[in-house]
């Protein structure tokens, strides 16, 4: 048996090349988010944001984005055999669950890099909450690599798999999202950063990560039979 | 630990049956291959060729009967074969948007093998296969008999103990024909079952015949 590690480095490396290659997914994801944002500023015509708003804003264009990702995760694995030669190999297939996590996470991280300081330029007076949102940005981000990485290799099997993962997926993530967008209001407040139940929805958000995860890998196997 | 018996047949299959459904696509094969022998398998579309091959290589459960390979009785402990067999299916397997020599690569870290170990024996492969010159490029860019010689590096670079060959000679000109053959071709020791719809070119290496037909019986010569 390989041993977990290598395995688990392994497709992390393999999809990360292939991303940097073919730069199929990143630049969609990021133009996409870019747009949403400046159809926001245009449509609520409104040059600042604060609050439930600002939050509202931010998350729904990071997971609609994230959709794009998360979508062609399993992609070149069903479409060019990469699921029969990892299933080939003598390695636990929790760690394929694991590196496709890991690859969306770093995808994740990667756009918001580039999206979150558009948002801040766009919608904020002062850069002093994104700090503190980092962290939410980071505990959302474990959260929706997580489902993404399960609902999207069950849907991966499926010719409707563009419709599937978003419906499938999405009632799944509305508590993430719900505890991302409760811990991000009082960051993005008129006033500056508060921190009214900030500690609340951070554990809520690293219960949600913690379940998903432990479920993926519990349950990875039995989706990647016949 | 439990361990595999070393000498029991490389394959014994006792009324395997896999459905699709309510279609039967293999229906009660039985036979025993010994160590180091090839079964050639025939028949025409739809028999059930690819199916077995897959059930054999641990993609696909059976739907009923008893399938034991290299000592281990599948489904059950498909997870101690991985790794113990060479599969070369319709489907390269390989990343189009990698190079061939990193689609190997990727291989030989997913069945462990130590990096220099696996430098080499990568080598040893593209110059079996004439694919050494061509091994940068992206697999995209190849054609389709060179993707087969990628494919056939892919199915022997873990050294397998069992060889699944579904049409190897597919998209392969003459001169890769003989290139592969030293890699999968018959050889003492090696175990082979052989998928094709050339009986005239691999009948003579066979150790047994298994026919498969729609909606008859195996039968086994």
């Amino acid at each position: 048996m390989t041993p977990s590690r290598a395995a688990f480095a392994a497709i992390l490396a393999k999809d990360l090349r292939a991303e940097l290659r073919t730069l199929q997914s990143l630049p969609a994801m990021a133009l996409f988010a870019v747009t949403a944002f400046v159809i926001f500023r245009f449509g609520l015509d409104r040059t600042s944001l604060s609050g439930s708003l600002a939050s509202g804003v931010l998350w729904a264009t990071l997971l609609f984005a994230a959709l794009l990702g998360i979508n062609r995760l399993f992609v070149a694995e069903r479409e060019e055999g990469g699921f029969d030669a990892i299933r080939l190999a003598p390695i636990d297939r929790g760690a394929l669950f694991a590196a496709k996590a890991a690859a969306l996470l770093v995808f994740l991280v990667a756009l918001e890099l580039v999206v979150v300081p558009v948002f801040a330029i766009f919608f904020l007076d002062s850069a002093a909450a994104l700090g503190p949102l980092a962290l939410v940005l980071v505990l959302a981000d474990l959260g929706l690599a997580a489902t993404g990485t399960l609902i999207s290799s069950m849907a991966v099997h499926s010719r409707a798999r563009d419709l599937l993962g978003p419906l499938v997926l999405l009632p799944l993530v509305v508590p993430l999202m719900i505890a991302a967008t409760g811990a991000s209001e009082p960051l993005l407040a008129l006033h500056g950063p508060g921190y009214h139940r900030f500690g609340t929805w951070l554990a809520v958000l690293s219960l949600y990560d913690l379940v998903f995860l432990l479920v993926g890998w519990a349950v990875f196997d039995f989706l990647l039979e016949d | 630990m439990e361990t595999i018996e070393s000498n029991a047949p490389a394959l014994r299959l006792t009324g395997l049956r896999r459905d699709y459904g309510e279609r039967p696509a293999l229906d009660g094969v039985g036979l025993a291959l010994g160590r180091g022998e090839t079964l050639l398998v025939l028949g025409p579309n739809g028999a059930g060729k690819t199916t077995l091959l897959r059930i054999l290589a641990t993609l696909l459960r059976p739907s009923g009967g008893e399938a034991t390979v290299l000592g281990c009785s599948l489904p059950d402990e498909a997870w101690r074969l991985r790794g113990r067999i060479g599969y070369l299916g319709h489907e390269p397997l390989l990343y189009r948007d990698l190079s061939g020599r990193e689609n190997l690569r990727f291989q030989a870290r997913l069945h462990g093998i130590a990096q220099r170990a696996g430098e080499e024996r990568i080598e040893e492969l593209l110059r079996a296969t004439g694919m050494r010159r061509r091994a940068d490029e992206r697999v995209a860019e190849l054609s389709a008999g060179m993707r087969q010689r990628l494919s056939i590096c892919r199915c022997v670079l873990h050294e397998p103990e069992l060889l699944l060959l579904d049409e190897p000679d597919s998209n392969l000109d003459a001169e890769g024909r003989e290139l592969a053959r030293t890699l999968i071709g018959p050889a003492p020791g090696r175990t082979r079952v052989v998928v094709t719809h050339d009986p005239e070119r691999h009948l003579p290496e066979a150790d047994q015949v298994l026919r498969l037909g729609v909606g008859e019986a195996a039968m086994v010569s």
